[in-house]
């Protein structure tokens, strides 16, 4: 039976290491003193401080950034307004609208992202930033209607209902009590959204214009010509963004659960 | 109880695509009234209580508050609050807040809020937990909190659905009692919902028999039970043995009912005459048990014997097909297998209608 | 309620705006193009034809489209291999190191895929990090060719999709009674009884979902055959970025992602067929 157990543990355990061994030797490599990335020589900032001066990968960087952010938040805003329209009312065409919404999720990224090229140019809308920030909204929508769906799922009639009897109007119901209970489905709904679009390889391809240039872009055409090791150092940074706003979003969301369920 | 009209249902009905829920209900409740819409489930009860908070909109008829018709306001604009059956309390705010929520709606000063919510948690004896969230209160605690939440609105009626049917027996017993004094000291109306007779006999002044949509009865506790007017309520409300006789001879005063070959029994004459068929109600506990022949009872033989501590509870077959339940206070009267004589007073036989009818 | 129109008005517009707009009328745009003429200059011509459609049935393209679907089923199968042993042996675990792990499984892929495979390259390519250590050990003499090839690719594929099948069958795995295991063992049957007869009927769902979140996008991910395999391998979704950005044929690549869309409808039917449901896709 112990034997048993170590095998089971040995497997979970390789399973990790091939999950984190290619992100654990950027970051190694980021400290790298070696050009050539093969032989760890000894440890060094020097990439972080050329990064500072390559100029072209900090804006690429930055507009990654603007993008994520600006996409995030209106699909989150959208999508969580979506989600309550089509959880509470009754419209013609609903169940097409819902099944149209599923889209984005099920199809390969590429149709999506060619579709859009395609629309784009068929209404001379110029590409860059814009463009791609609308794209990234039309992936990201769908991940926050479900997420926020199955919240407002989980939450009885009831409670609305109580709200209204109270005399609370639609709005002040939303505000103060749908709003605050669905918030767990939203916070992970927007966390989806930021991390879909910092990952995004495949639609900002297509809907990225000459004068764009973003992160994943630039390391792709720097992956065929000769990456510098400067593209480690800014790994790692996009590594910690994403850490950053994974463990912030776990702890408002402990946050809260510990709130609520303080002394259960 | 005085006599002026709070809520006045006038020809209500009801509707969910073909299916009719609520079938032309016409009902005043009074001011200061404890009424309750008693009736199995399915029956509509809950939706009468909906439309009158204005979650449910009617398809027919109109409803008038304190004399003003409501038919179409919104249920944030009714004066009316609703104790829901899950409570519906708002897990993310502390009880303080739960309390204050309504309050907060109406703009009510801050000054006079924390009034009216000190006193509310004083009537419903939280003190102490104004802090807590709801997740954190017992069933019963959660109960005090949906009142107080009603009742701080200061609104003079208040809609309870099946308040009390989540909690256990003994709580519940205690909630009744508690209520029924609560809505005593505030001069409110309730209007309350339940399936459970035994609440509603407790707490009622009035009880309304809600089947299949329709008002069945509408009386006091005490006359619904002594004189249902239907074979559904008599069976509905309290233990009852139900069968048909026939009328055999009459005069002015009595009438002989024949309930099989070797029993009759003497009923007070209602206009009834010779051959007609109805149909009888007897409580378990209007028979006096006798070992020996006396006029005017049944004869059975003992089936089954059952003593809980403070009554017997006898099964009493007098021919196939008819088994009377028999409750007596004395428990060594008689043992199984024993023929006995069912003594019945003729002004407790109660005659709920003719045998063709439902 | 007065409010209501109003309140109904603006949780639903945007929604329905949204989804004919940004989906619903770019795919009947592909699809209108996938029926248009290429003319010689990357422009499209207003000329019905079906010829687009019979060029995808081409031998070389078929040839494409099948090593394509085959990578993409060995990626599946592989991923499949890989979850149901890691789900079973993660139900030994207390719920909250479960639910640390599982999270951890997550982190790594809420970076750049971009990066992530480019890191593959370090360790894959003729000096990287395996065939440096393997010939300084004077294991090998000659450096494995690890990459640019279809065992690069295959390795990008599971590397980059494997979360997407973890996740739906370590849920569905998850909730399973364990005394259903506990009982069967009981009962004498062996592991692979006990994994045939309850967990594969039990996590069906699961695996059709986290199968439909690995195979479709290994056919279109282009960027992963693109690095790892240099450029030797062409999968579909090579061959569309192709049609529309080098060889400027968008009616063709049109009708390429036409029949990608088809592929993907017919495995959401045989999905919804089997009972799942459409929430569960692509969470994470």
């Amino acid at each position: 039976m112990k034997k048993n157990k170590l095998r089971r543990n040995i497997f979970i355990i390789s399973v990790f290491v091939f999950l984190y061994l290619p992100i654990f030797i950027l970051v190694i490599y980021s400290f790298n003193a070696s050009k050539m990335n093969i032989v760890f020589t000894h440890f060094t900032f020097k990439w972080y401080k050329e990064l500072l001066s390559n100029t072209t990968l900090i804006e690429a960087f930055r507009n990654t950034i603007i993008i994520a952010v600006t996409s995030t938040v209106i699909s989150t805003i959208l999508g969580t307004i979506s989600a309550v329209g089509l959880n509470k009312y009754d419209f013609k065409g609903k169940n097409f609208i819902n099944s149209l919404i599923y889209i984005p999720i099920v199809i390969p990224e590429i149709v999506l992202g060619i579709s859009l090229l395609s629309v784009y140019t068929l209404f001379h809308l110029e590409l860059g930033i814009t463009s791609i920030i609308i794209a990234h909204i039309t992936f990201s929508i769908p991940y926050v209607i479900t997420s926020v769906r199955s919240t407002l799922n989980a939450l009885s009639k009831d409670i609305e209902e109580a709200s209204y009897d109270l005399g609370a109007n639609k709005w002040n119901t939303f505000r103060y009590v749908t709003l605050p209970l669905i918030m767990p489905g939203v916070i992970s709904g927007a966390t989806l959204a930021f991390t879909l679009s910092m990952d995004d390889v495949v639609i900002s391809y297509f809907t990225a214009g000459p004068g764009s240039n973003t992160l994943p872009l630039n390391i792709y055409s720097m992956i065929k010509t000769g990456i510098t090791p400067d593209v480690n150092a800014l790994s790692t940074l996009m590594l910690l963004v994403v850490v950053i706003v994974l463990t912030s979003s776990a702890v408002i969301q402990s946050r809260r659960i510990q709130k609520r369920e303080l002394l259960r | 109880m005085n006599e002026n009209v709070l809520v006045s249902l006038k020809n209500i009905t009801k509707k969910y695509g073909d299916k009719t829920i609520i079938n032309n209900i016409s009902l005043d409740i009074y001011e200061g009234e404890f009424l309750t819409l008693l009736g199995p489930s399915g029956c509509g009860k809950t939706t009468i209580l909906r439309t009158i908070s204005g979650l449910e909109e009617l398809t027919k008829g109109e409803i008038y508050i304190d004399g003003v018709n409501v038919t179409n306001v919104d249920p944030t604009l009714r004066e009316v609050n609703t104790i829901f059956q899950s409570f519906a309390l708002f897990p993310h705010m502390t009880v303080w807040d739960n309390i204050n929520f309504g309050l907060k709606m109406k703009k009510i000063a801050k000054e006079e809020a924390t009034k009216r919510i000190k006193d509310a948690i004083k009537l419903v004896k939280l003190e102490g937990f104004e802090d807590r969230y709801p997740p954190q209160l017992s069933g019963g605690q959660q109960q005090r909190v949906a009142i107080a939440r009603g009742i701080v609105m200061k609104h003079k009626v208040l809609l309870l659905d099946e308040s009390l049917c989540s909690l256990d027996l003994k709580l519940k017993r205690e909630m009744q009692i508690e209520l029924k004094k609560l809505q005593k000291q505030l001069g409110m109306t309730f209007i309350y919902v339940t399936h459970d007779q035994d609440e509603a006999l407790t707490m009622s002044d009035r009880i309304a028999i809600i089947n299949k949509g329709k008002i069945e009865q509408l009386d006091t506790p005490k006359n619904i039970y002594r004189y249902p007017k239907t074979a559904f309520i008599a069976d509905f409300i309290g233990e009852s043995n139900i069968f048909n006789i026939e009328i055999k001879e009459t005069t002015d005063k009595y009438a002989l009912a024949k309930i099989n070959e070797d029993n009759s029994l003497k009923i007070l004459n209602n206009n009834y005459k010779v051959g007609d068929k109805l149909k009888i109600l007897l409580r378990p506990e209007t028979f006096e048990l006798k070992k020996e022949y006396v006029r005017n009872s049944i004869k059975g033989i003992v089936k089954n014997y059952v003593y809980d501590g403070q009554i017997t509870k006898l099964e009493v077959e007098v021919n196939k097909g008819l088994v009377l339940k028999v409750n007596i206070n004395d428990a060594d009267i008689c043992s199984k297998d024993d023929t006995v004589y069912l003594r019945v007073p003729e002004e407790k036989v109660v005659i709920i209608g003719e045998q063709n009818e439902e | 309620m007065k409010n209501n129109k109003l309140f109904k008005y603006l949780s639903t517009t945007p929604v329905i705006i949204y989804s004919i707009s940004l989906i619903l009328i770019p795919l009947l745009y592909i699809l209108f193009l996938s029926f248009l003429t290429n003319d010689a200059y990357g422009g499209v011509e207003y000329k019905f034809t079906l010829s687009n459609y019979l060029t995808v049935f081409d031998y070389t393209y078929l040839k494409i489209l099948f090593k394509s679907s085959l990578i993409a089923l060995i990626t599946t199968l592989i991923c499949i291999i890989i979850s149901y042993p890691f789900s079973i042996f993660l139900m030994d675990k207390s719920e909250k190191t479960r639910n640390f792990l599982i999270k951890m499984v997550m982190i790594p892929f809420l970076t750049n895929s971009l990066i992530r495979t480019y890191g593959w390259i370090v360790i894959l390519r003729k000096n990287g990090v395996i065939n440096t250590f393997l010939t300084s050990t004077n294991i090998i003499k000659n450096p494995l060719s690890l990459m640019y090839n279809s065992f690069g690719i295959i390795i990008g594929m599971v590397y980059t999709l494997l979360p997407f099948m973890i996740l739906p069958i370590y849920s569905s795995v998850s909730k399973i009674d364990r005394s259903l295991i506990e009982a069967a063992k009981d009962l004498g049957a062996s592991k692979w009884q006990v994994f045939k007869n309850i967990y594969l009927p039990l996590t069906i769902s699961g695996l059709f979902n986290g199968s439909l979140m690995v195979f479709i996008p290994a056919i279109g991910y282009f960027f992963i055959s693109d690095i790892l395999g240099g450029g030797k391998i062409m999968i579909i979704g090579n061959l569309i970025k192709n049609q529309f950005l080098t060889a400027r044929n968008w009616p063709l690549g049109s009708a390429l992602s036409i029949f990608l869309i088809i592929i993907t409808f017919i495995l959401i039917r045989i999905y919804k067929k089997i009972g799942g449901n459409m929430d569960d896709l692509g969470g994470m």
